[in-house]
């Protein structure tokens, strides 16, 4: 305890650098996963091929990501770039699936109803399909959130410094409260990040519906009790 | 015979999909047990075989407490048929037949043997029996349910809207069928539909259910349509709205009969039905 | 592409036989880690998820738990655990956090299995007159099998994937070329490990997307193909990030 408290200043510039690190790849993960993710719900074809794609990037395991990297693309294997990069591909492999099923999870009548009334393509996808599919895909931009959040501590691996210097500095020193302050500040800003998510999601998608549990219960009550 | 005394639920809710309720179902005739939803119809049918217990009251089968059986061994003993079939998506059509006789120790190859006969006798063709769930049509599922019911050789078999989700085509098929199994297998029969025609056609005996299952009217066919018991069952089964509302109208071929909108429904025919 | 001939040939130099730390061996460490950490996993999460998908009970805290196991850093828990359990007790405080890492893929899995089924499905189980048992074991379990290899699949990817990080705790496993050759800039020895560990992955993933695809059960898959695009999100839950 008196670890973290003689060295807040420490724990919140390694927080805020965190934070740094992790906003484009989840912010650059959306944007990419919206059109992968359409061509995915849209096409058989392009279906298989993004799917599959993205289904094996993601079963790379983020050390050797970490070293692939470079050599494909020519960076520093050192570099916050080749983090940033590998939490970006991270990203947009969880979201391209989800924006593909999230949109999968438009109901076909809405979208046949806007065509009926005369949307276009590009205006019925804005302001019918995307916004309908949003909870869904607000789903999977949380998790990929969160991953992002707690996956970006590997880069002290390849030199980049932050929350999980806590955890290479604190092995070092055998100093069990620092790392564990780590962990724990890592899963602060993970939730808040989470938090301010869902948060989002009220104040833009006021008329979805607040919470999916129960719902099985109720269909149970139903089956198993009442008439 | 099977025997409702009193029989009140009380859901932890707090809603009383059943209050006080009382009748006697005769043996080896058809009960309908009709009504719309939250008329307690199901929750009452399901009391019989104690899928749900009820709150207050008893229920006697042969003038046994239900509540003094064993609720799987009861269940065994007891044919049910539910909407969609409730089949088991991941058994062939044998498999889902021979379920309750394996569930009771008969040797699966036995109990496959009498599933085949069972398909006979519902009118599916035995080619049929390896096919799973999912490769059959809404009423041949339908038919695959109504065998499983029958598979132990209850003497009680329970159909709670069997027919409620096939097209009116395959039901109207479906329900001749299960009139002449009736007629066959000679079963007590409670049937719960929403539906009066089907009631009708169906019933020996027909229960129209009002909210909190209020008995509104108890009697054949014959009987509710000749005397409807109130305002509520007289619109239920539909005099006021003119399709049961009959007028007799002269013709040159001889007389025919009108219902309310003009349209006309039948020929009268003199003599005895 | 000259580095990945490199690295390929590195794979492939004789060398890698012989020395303290050889292909197969770290190979070798790597899978049994992976292995023995995934199998105690599921023997905790199985029945636990089986019991949950079963009574519906414990259902908010299980979601609860897997939601937050996300933001655990897998690196973190791992060094954690090393520190507290003493640098003589390494492995199994590596096992442990392996174990816990792989708990919630595999618990979501179990339960989630159970709920996807179609409660109409179970009701005509019960009252056909079905035990509580046979109910388990005839309808649920077999129904559920899909979803919980596909928890084990997530479970054994993130577990692959943190094995190799715990290289870094003198663990041994193919992470080891990877982390020893930080230090030396032994490039080709870093990509020659990674794209070990690359195969390892696959060639697990492949496995279980094959028995995945075995388990479902017949009359399932039967049925009229169902529109791809038409299935539900909820079967994706499971998949949790596997990369860490």
């Amino acid at each position: 305890m008196t670890w973290v408290l003689d060295n807040l200043d420490l724990i919140a510039a390694l927080t805020l650098e965190h934070l740094r690190q992790c906003l484009l790849p989840i912010l650059l993960g959306f944007v990419l996963a919206i059109p992968l993710g359409w061509v995915a719900f849209r096409f058989r074809l392009t279906r298989g091929l993004v799917l599959t794609v993205t289904g094996l990037l993601y079963t790379i395991p983020s050390l050797a990501l970490f070293a692939i990297l470079p050599t494909v693309l020519g960076i520093r294997f050192l570099s916050e770039a080749n983090l940033v990069i590998a939490l970006t591909i991270y990203a947009v492999a969880i979201m391209a699936r989800s924006i593909s099923d999230a949109l999968g999870s438009v109901d076909p009548a809405v979208r046949q109803a806007a065509t009926a009334v005369g949307y276009g393509p590009w205006r019925r996808f804005w302001t019918v399909e995307f916004p309908l599919a949003g909870p869904v895909i607000l789903a999977g931009l949380r998790v990929a959130a969160v991953s992002t959040i707690a996956l970006a501590t590997v880069g002290i691996l390849i030199g980049v410094e932050n929350l999980g210097y806590l955890f290479t500095n604190g092995l070092q020193r055998r100093i069990i409260p620092e790392v564990f302050a780590g962990v724990i500040a890592v899963m602060l800003v993970a939730l808040v990040i989470d938090a301010l998510l869902v948060l989002a999601g009220r104040l833009l998608m006021p008329w979805a519906p607040r919470r999916t549990a129960g719902r099985r219960r109720r269909l149970a009550l139903r089956l198993g009790e009442a008439a | 015979m099977i025997e409702f005394r009193s029989v009140t639920k009380r859901f932890p809710d707090g809603t009383v999909a059943v209050d006080d309720f009382s009748l006697v179902i005769p043996a080896r005739k058809t009960t309908v047990l009709v009504g719309s939803s939250g008329s307690g119809k199901t929750t009452l049918l399901r009391m019989i075989n104690r899928m749900v217990d009820p709150t207050s009251g008893e229920i006697l089968i042969d003038d046994e407490s239900v509540h003094d059986r064993d609720p799987v061994k009861l269940r065994r003993s007891i044919g049910y048929v539910m909407q969609n079939g409730g089949l088991l998506p991941h058994l062939t059509v044998i498999d889902n037949v021979a379920t309750v006789p394996v569930l009771t120790g008969v040797p699966r190859q036995r109990a496959r043997e009498q599933a085949l006969e069972l398909l006979d006798t519902v009118g599916l063709d035995r080619s049929l029996a390896k096919r799973y769930p999912s490769q059959l049509s809404g009423g041949q599922q339908q038919r695959v349910g109504v065998a499983r019911g029958l598979a132990a050789d209850p003497n009680i078999l329970l159909m709670d809207e069997p027919f409620g989700a096939v097209d009116p085509i395959v039901r109207a098929e479906l329900q001749q069928e299960t009139i002449r199994l009736q007629q066959e297998l000679d079963k007590t029969v409670v049937f719960v539909t929403h539906d009066i025609d089907e009631a009708f056609l169906l019933g020996d005996q027909v229960v129209i259910l009002e909210k909190g299952a209020q008995i509104a009217q108890i009697g054949s066919p014959s009987e509710i349509t000749e005397a409807p018991a109130s305002e509520f069952v007289a619109s239920f089964i539909g005099t006021e709205r003119g399709t049961r509302a009959l007028h007799a109208k002269r013709t040159g071929a001889g007389t025919v009969l009108v219902d309310a909108a003009g349209r006309t429904q039948g020929v009268l025919v003199e003599g005895d039905a | 592409m000259n580095l990945f001939a490199d690295a390929i040939a590195w794979i492939f130099a004789p060398e890698r036989l012989e020395g303290s730390v050889s292909l197969p061996l770290a190979i070798g460490q790597h899978l049994a880690y992976t292995f023995v950490s995934v199998v105690v996993a599921a023997l905790v999460a199985v029945p636990l998820g089986w019991a949950i998908g079963h009574t519906g009970r414990g259902r908010e805290v299980a979601v609860a738990v897997s939601g937050a196991a996300r933001a655990v850093p897998s690196f973190g828990l791992l060094v954690l655990l090393v520190l507290i359990f003493g640098v003589l007790h390494k492995p199994e405080a590596a096992v442990v956090s392996f174990v816990l890492l792989a708990i919630p893929s595999i618990l979501a899995g179990a339960y989630s299995g159970f709920e996807a089924i179609d409660r109409r499905v179970i009701d005509a189980g019960r009252a056909m007159g079905m035990t509580e048992w046979q109910i388990l074991w005839r309808i649920e379990v077999p129904l559920g099998l899909p979803l919980l290899i596909g928890g084990l699949r997530s479970a054994t990817l993130q577990v692959v994937a943190t094995v190799t990080i715990a290289a870094y705790i003198n663990l041994g496993g193919v992470g080891y070329f990877i982390i020893q050759g930080v230090p030396l800039r032994d490039f080709t020895q870093i990509l020659g490990g990674a794209l070990v560990v690359v195969a390892l992955a696959l060639v697990l993933d492949g496995l279980f997307a094959v028995l995945q695809h075995l388990v479902v059960p017949r009359g399932v898959s039967a049925g009229r193909t169902p529109d791809v695009r038409a299935t539900p999100t909820r079967r994706r839950a499971v998949v949790e990030p596997a990369t860490e």
